[in-house]
């Protein structure tokens, strides 16, 4: 059993389905991402496990223990991250630091020190006794983490705690929660919809659509194997190609994979396209190709092609070129069902 | 962030009651806090409400506790009773024309408290003056305005040569009827202004411009801009207005007590005189219960108003 | 050029006109109160037909006799102190009924509490004038007529449901996230009201207590149907009904009393007019 585990988990709000039968193993330690588009169910989820919605049916274990039926929120031993940080508008930074503390009855000594440690870790002593209004986007931040940390949880749930810091921030603030993560060894459940955010924290991501997973797995697995073609699309910027092979299948190549036949050399375990350009864009490090592969019976649907700088084959809009795609790199879904045909994840039951 | 890897975190203490306790129950927490709320409401509008009804079918006098049913013979009495009819009347008159003038005044005074001026903030608080003072002074303030022997008033016409005789203002029924109604529009237009005020606000400012750039003359952008995204809000001011105009006793019961010779009784000032001090509950009752379709029919349209911002989120 | 200049000054001195209009008719009779409290009596009562006399105007120097007779020869000032004592209570019960009642409405019923929300609201509708003959039966029979308590008990009938209603608001404007993070942090339900939603909640508080304070001092027709003794009544009450000896009207204490008590419901009522507006037209129209 996982540390944090959801069995056939269901929540209905009226007629919406927000979670359809998610089973969720999360294993102590680990940093898993809930990764999809908004309105996937992610946060819903996540408010399950913290108690803060009742499921309509299912089961919630936490640390081997059920809790979604008489454990209310305060005594799950999680802490959580909002997107607005939450913090207690009427408490200076070191009295919302102590907020935790004061609940379990901590003595008052031992508070100011847990609070001092806490905000040592975070580097914001020097905030403690101002209020959250004087506080800029990351000092928030980071006094709603020393919150997180300071009672000690068994599991950190952080809802999209990045997206009020600006761009430029936002890199940095990932790489140190990262870093905080694996040192402290919290075991953590992490929403977001921004796949770049997913890709760079996760040990595992957790792709989500219309209130179910459609695959748990490593960055690498969900992005080179994606488990069907929601994650295939939903992945990666572009998108994965596809295009119709046969009735009743779909070929998937990322568009980083499809490259000049003359990239390849000749014994090259390979696929040839005639791909017709119709418009290129120049991203400094990469260049775009849109066009359309010819000999394809549907010759309207657009493919994208990705190629780095390093390739420097002159390509004009309009005219056509050999393309290909190495073998290994095709992935083939059902048409019908959207499901790949190997599936090496495991996880997502 | 500056991680310090020689720090640790102590466990902290295990939580007292691991489980659901009552003040974790939600269901039940909401339901205890709103009992007493709903209680009062229910002993003491409820209650009071269904027993108006009981009365206005009953011979109770306030002296005697017995109610004794005596079926719609209060409602027959007060039909064909003329002072009745007279109040009905007076009641529609009051009501729908002190509606229109508080509404054109509010829209106007709105309007102007949306522009930019000097000494805005000093005009907006001096016209809430009137909404804001207890209703039984100011009435008393304009009863001595009217006064017969030195209302200010016919001296102003006077002297200005407006006026030939003289305004004995509660001595005669049109007069004290204008008096009336001068009073309260007085008293509600700051109320409807300040409402609609609040919907001026919440008009996007971008569409105001958009007219503006469409080069909508001032009546054009009035008539089809402002006045069609106002209708809402003017509508809640209306009803409102209507609940406190049509059930309103003080002004009258201040102003005339219904005089001169029981012309200005309203369905409100009517039903107290009959009431409390002729002591007839049930006549005193059946009167009021005739303001039931007009409370209902704007409970009904509020509801629906309701209904469709909620449908509108 | 000049035609555009030239129409917006007269759309100037429009706007000007019409806004000293306005403010003229609102606060005349106030004026004509002020200058009635402190003019001398042969300066006061001059027939309105003697057009030399002009009476916008002090024409002999003002006086305070008549503030003083309001103070040392009339009840006002027992007035005054039942007022107080009736609304401190009548806001204790509605602070102690409605706030629950509104963060309830608020949080913890959902969509069937938004329509008992309403409900309630639609109870402030309902008019003293359908209510008091009920009332003065049921005040006899609990044995209440002529004290304040019989005004303690109905007063809460207004107060309650709008005050639910505006605290609802109130509570609604409080971040969940906030109160979600204290639940996670180690706070049952309760504990998190106690602790976070009502120090956050203070100004909505203040705003109650002070709505239902003024509507007591302005409500008439309950105190005119139960209180009958000059020495129980409250000033809304006394001053228009008992400050006559015999036939005759002590203007300039009667206007003075006006004044003194009006002026600073209606300062206080103003800070705090934009918060009940928008508790009053929530419902009905989201801004």
């Amino acid at each position: 059993m996982g540390y944090v585990e959801t069995r056939n988990l269901h929540k209905h709000f009226g007629e919406v389905e927000a979670v359809n039968g998610v089973n969720l193993s999360v294993e102590e330690g680990e940093l898993v991402v809930l990764l999809g588009p908004s309105g996937c169910g992610k946060t819903t989820l996540m408010r399950m496990i913290a108690g803060l919605e009742k499921p309509t049916s299912g089961e919630i274990y936490i640390a081997g223990e059920r809790v979604d039926e008489d454990v209310p929120p305060r005594a799950r031993g999680v802490a959580m991250v909002f997107q607005s940080y939450a913090l207690y508008p009427h408490k200076m930074a070191g009295d919302n630091i102590a907020f935790p503390l004061e609940a379990v009855g901590m003595a008052r000594l031992a508070i100011r020190e847990a609070v001092a440690r806490a905000a040592g870790m975070f580097g914001i002593t020097h905030l403690l006794r101002r209020f959250p209004l004087q506080l800029s986007g990351g000092e928030r931040q980071r006094v709603a983490l020393a919150r997180a940390v300071v009672r000690s949880p068994k599991v950190f749930l952080f809802d999209e705690p990045l997206s009020n810091l600006d761009a430029k921030l936002r890199a940095t603030a990932r790489f140190e929660l990262k870093q905080f993560q694996r040192e402290i060894g919290t075991t953590t459940i992490y929403v977001t919809h921004d796949q770049v955010e997913a890709m760079g924290l996760g040990d595992r991501i957790a792709v989500m659509n219309k209130g179910q997973v459609h695959q748990i797995g490593t960055p690498q697995d969900v992005y080179d194997d994606p488990a069907d073609t929601f994650v295939a699309t939903f992945i990666g910027s572009p998108p994965m190609n596809l295009i119709e092979h046969d009735a009743g299948t779909l070929v998937g190549f990322r568009p980083e994979n499809f490259l000049p036949r003359q990239i390849f050399g000749a014994q090259d375990d390979v696929v040839t396209y005639r791909f017709r350009v119709r418009r290129v864009e120049y991203l400094g490090s990469d260049r775009f190709l849109y066009g359309v592969l010819e000999e394809r019976q549907r010759s309207d649907q657009t493919v994208i092609a990705d190629l780095p700088v390093t390739i420097t084959t002159p390509i004009a809009e309009g005219e056509a070129y050999e393309f290909a795609v190495p073998c290994r790199a095709q992935r083939q879904f059902d048409a019908r069902t959207g499901k790949t045909g190997k599936r090496k994840t495991d996880g997502a039951a | 962030m500056a991680l310090r890897k020689d720090v640790r975190v102590d466990a902290a203490p295990a939580v007292a009651f691991r489980h659901a306790t009552l003040a974790d129950r939600e269901d039940l927490l909401g339901r205890i806090m709103l009992t007493p709320a709903l209680v009062y409401v229910i002993v003491l509008v409820g209650l009071p409400f269904a027993l108006a009804i009981l009365l206005s079918f009953s011979a109770a006098s306030a002296g005697s506790l017995a109610l004794s049913w005596v079926g719609v013979e209060n409602f027959a009495t007060i039909i064909r009773d003329s002072q009745f009819q007279r109040a009905v009347l007076n009641t529609v008159f009051f009501t729908v024309t002190s509606q229109i003038l508080v509404t054109v005044m509010a829209v106007a005074a709105a309007n102007v408290l949306d522009a930019a001026f000097a000494g805005k903030r000093a005009m907006r608080f001096l016209i809430l003056l009137p909404w804001a003072a207890p209703v039984s002074l100011a009435s008393m303030a304009w009863t001595w305005i009217f006064d017969s022997t030195f209302s200010v008033i016919n001296w102003t016409l006077k002297v200005f040569g407006l006026l030939e005789g003289w305004l004995y203002w509660f001595g005669d029924p049109a007069l004290a009827m204008i008096a009336i109604i001068s009073v309260h529009v007085w008293r509600t237009f700051p109320f409807a202004t300040v409402i609609v005020l609040a919907g001026m606000a919440a008009i996007p400012q971008d569409i105001n411009e958009a007219a503006l750039i469409d080069g909508a003359s001032f009546w054009r952008k009035l008539f089809q801009v402002n006045l069609p995204l106002l209708l809402p809000i003017v509508t809640v001011s209306v009803l409102f207005g209507v609940v406190f105009t049509s059930t309103d006793l003080s002004i009258v019961w201040l102003l005339t007590r219904g005089g001169p010779y029981n012309s200005t009784h309203v369905l409100s000032s009517l039903a107290f005189q009959r009431g409390i001090m002729g002591a007839d509950l049930g006549q005193g009752a059946a009167i009021a219960l005739f303001l039931l379709p007009v409370l209902v029919i704007v409970a009904t349209v509020m509801l629906r108003m309701a209904r469709r911002a909620e449908v509108g989120v | 050029m000049r035609g555009r200049r030239l129409v917006r000054a007269v759309k100037r001195v429009g706007l000007y006109t019409a806004a000293s209009l306005f403010t003229i008719f609102a606060v005349f009779p106030f004026y004509w109160m002020f200058l009635t409290s402190f003019k001398q009596n042969r300066d006061l009562y001059v027939g309105a037909t003697n057009l030399r006399h002009i009476p916008w105007i002090f024409n002999e120097p003002p006086t305070l006799e008549h503030v003083q007779l309001l103070f040392a020869g009339t009840p006002y000032l027992i007035w005054l102190k039942n007022t107080a004592f009736i609304g401190a209570l009548v806001v204790l019960i509605t602070l102690v009924i409605a706030a629950p009642a509104g963060y309830s409405l608020a949080r913890l019923t959902g969509r069937w509490g938004e329509r008992l929300g309403i409900g309630i609201f639609l109870t402030y509708l309902v008019p003293p004038t359908l209510l008091f003959l009920p009332f003065s039966r049921v005040i006899n029979v609990l044995g209440l007529p002529n004290t304040p308590w019989a005004l303690v008990l109905v007063y809460p009938t207004f107060t309650i449901p709008f005050c639910t209603w505006l605290m609802m608001g109130f509570f609604r404007s409080i971040p969940r996230d906030i109160e979600e993070q204290a639940m996670i942090d180690g706070y049952s339900r309760l504990a998190v009201i106690g602790k976070v939603v009502l120090p956050l909640a203070v100004s909505g508080l203040l705003t109650v207590t002070i709505f239902a304070f003024t509507l007591v001092m302005q409500e008439f027709v309950y105190a005119l149907t139960f209180i009958s003794s000059v020495d129980k009544m409250t000033v809304s009450l006394g001053v228009p009904v008992a400050l006559v000896r015999g036939d005759v009207f002590y203007w300039g204490s009667l206007m003075a009393a006006c004044l003194i008590t009006s002026v600073p419901i209606a300062v206080v009522y103003n800070l705090f007019i934009d918060r009940f507006i928008a508790g009053l037209t929530s419902g009905a129209v989201k801004g």
